[in-house]
């Protein structure tokens, strides 16, 4: 499913809005779970799950090719935990049998 | 970097700003959008969010792992697991670069 299936599919739930509106929609959310991240802050979506930003610290690489040494930059990368409820869900009827409480 | 946390009632209000709905319906329309995106992952599919990011399932094969504590060997359930990868736009905004450049690299 890609955005613009995601909207189209909104958009039947939703038959007295303009298609462009739910498109706007869509992408309110999508950007303000990125500035979220983009301040640093966590987003926790209860049953979805929860983005965070990791910070990987500066290092000494290696060009693979050349062998050089190159200095790598701190940076941060988004995280993304899925929620309990959704990790649920997508191993329902998968494996029925298995079944057991997780420790 | 003190650390916030936004939640549904945040990306509720964004909404409701964003278009003439109701901040009912606007809080409605969040559940729908998480729902949409679960149910296409629940089914196996992929979901591409461009210049955010995909949602991906891969499915594990059954492997042995061990409890930590008492060190006894537990068979590990073959299982299917979410995986997200951001998108480069997403990435570079985190790490405070100028995205206006780089809109779609996906």
């Amino acid at each position: 499913m890609i955005k613009s299936e995601l909207v189209a599919r909104l958009a039947e739930r939703y038959p007295h809005l303009y298609h462009r509106d739910v498109e706007r929609i869509v992408s309110t959310v999508l950007d303000e779970i990125s500035a979220a991240l983009a301040n640093g802050d966590r987003v926790e979506l209860r049953g979805f799950g929860a983005f965070s930003v990791k910070v990987r610290p500066a290092r000494q690489g290696r060009n693979p090719r050349t062998g050089e040494a190159v200095s790598v930059d701190e940076k941060r990368v988004p995280f993304f935990r899925t929620g309990k409820e959704l990790r649920e869900r997508l191993n329902d009827g998968v494996d029925g049998a298995d079944d057991e409480d997780n420790e | 970097m003190n650390t916030k946390t936004l939640t549904r009632a945040d990306l509720t209000e964004a909404v409701f700003h964003a278009v003439g709905l109701s901040r009912n319906e606007s809080s409605q329309m969040v559940e729908h959008i998480l729902e949409e995106v679960c149910g296409a992952l629940s089914r196996g599919e992929t979901v591409k969010l461009s210049s955010f990011g995909t949602f991906q399932v891969r499915q594990k094969s059954q492997r042995v792992g061990r409890n930590p504590k008492t060190g006894d060997e537990v068979p590990i359930a073959p299982r299917r697991v979410l995986v997200f990868r951001p998108s480069h736009v997403l990435k570079a905004q985190i790490n405070g670069q100028d995205i206006s450049s780089l809109h779609e690299a996906e």
